[in-house]
């Protein structure tokens, strides 16, 4: 069954997509700013809640299980996926147009085959449904199918 | 590398992506079984939506799997390579996802998706080079 996917339930799935690999991204700038975290300087972790690279990491990381979860609701798990992957993606792309750090060619593979699985997934259903399987729950719920 | 430390560094990445894999099919059958959020949300607001997120006990039970899945990928970051257990982990996990998606929660993962699984498997591990 295909489901024709509304403006908003796109924005969510971009917001699956960015909010994931720049929040990642932003925790690590902000602990390679914190240093190196063991049981001995466990304090360090507490001056980290207020590193505002870490903070706004963990608010674009609360943001991406909201997004997440909405997106769970309505579309099939293998839908989602391949958009979480895609967050990859745009780290890769932001390092080396933002941070003009070298991607070597087997990077930019691995960005080229990603795409490629969005791609497959994005032109079929955002939502698969076993209406046989339902209808036999329903039936042996029901007690007529015994 | 010994077959012991292989043994134990294979066993640390598959407990991850294991873990990882029962924390999203949890949580994805539970907001499948939930429904569309954005209509809760609309009749509920917001402080309904998250209510009704959190007394979902497949939900609970997916977020402590993934609880358990950030420490044990904790553990195996002390004793192997990030360079090995970012890509490998997340090639499990996809994998394992897409083939717990068809038995549990019975998504008719076509070949498309399946193509697609494969790829963005082998795109992690080569964007990790």
């Amino acid at each position: 069954m295909t489901h024709r996917l509304k403006a908003s339930q796109y924005a969510i799935l971009i917001a699956v997509m960015l909010t994931a690999s720049v929040g990642d991204t932003l925790l690590f700038r902000g602990m390679e700013q914190i240093g190196t975290v063991d049981l001995h300087h466990l304090g360090l972790l507490w001056q980290a809640l207020f590193n505002p690279y870490v903070v706004s990491g963990i608010v674009l990381l609360i943001g991406f299980f909201a997004s997440y979860m909405t997106a769970l609701s309505w579309a099939d798990l293998t839908f989602v996926m391949p958009a979480t992957a895609f967050g990859y993606v745009v780290v890769a792309l932001l390092s080396r147009f933002w941070l003009h750090e070298h991607l070597s060619l087997y990077r930019w593979a691995g960005i080229a085959l990603i795409v490629c699985a969005v791609g497959f997934v994005a032109g079929g259903p955002s939502r698969t449904e076993h209406s046989d399987e339902h209808h036999e729950i329903d039936l042996m719920d029901s007690g007529a199918g015994r | 590398m010994t077959s012991a430390s292989m043994l134990s560094t294979w066993s640390a990445i598959g407990g991850v992506a294991a873990l990882a894999i029962t924390g999203e099919v949890l949580i994805a059958a539970a907001m499948h079984k939930l429904g569309d959020l954005d209509i809760i949300r609309a009749k509920s607001g917001l402080p309904g939506a998250i209510r009704a997120v959190l007394a979902s006990p497949l939900f609970l039970l997916g977020a402590f799997c993934m609880a358990l899945n950030f420490f044990a990928l904790l553990f195996t970051l002390s004793i192997v390579d990030l360079s090995l257990a970012a890509p490998a982990t997340a090639s499990l996990t996809y994998i394992g996802n897409a083939i717990a998606a068809k038995l549990f929660l019975h998504e008719n993962v076509d070949r498309r998706r399946w193509l697609a699984v494969l790829f963005v498997s082998i795109g992690v591990v080569l964007l990790s080079h």
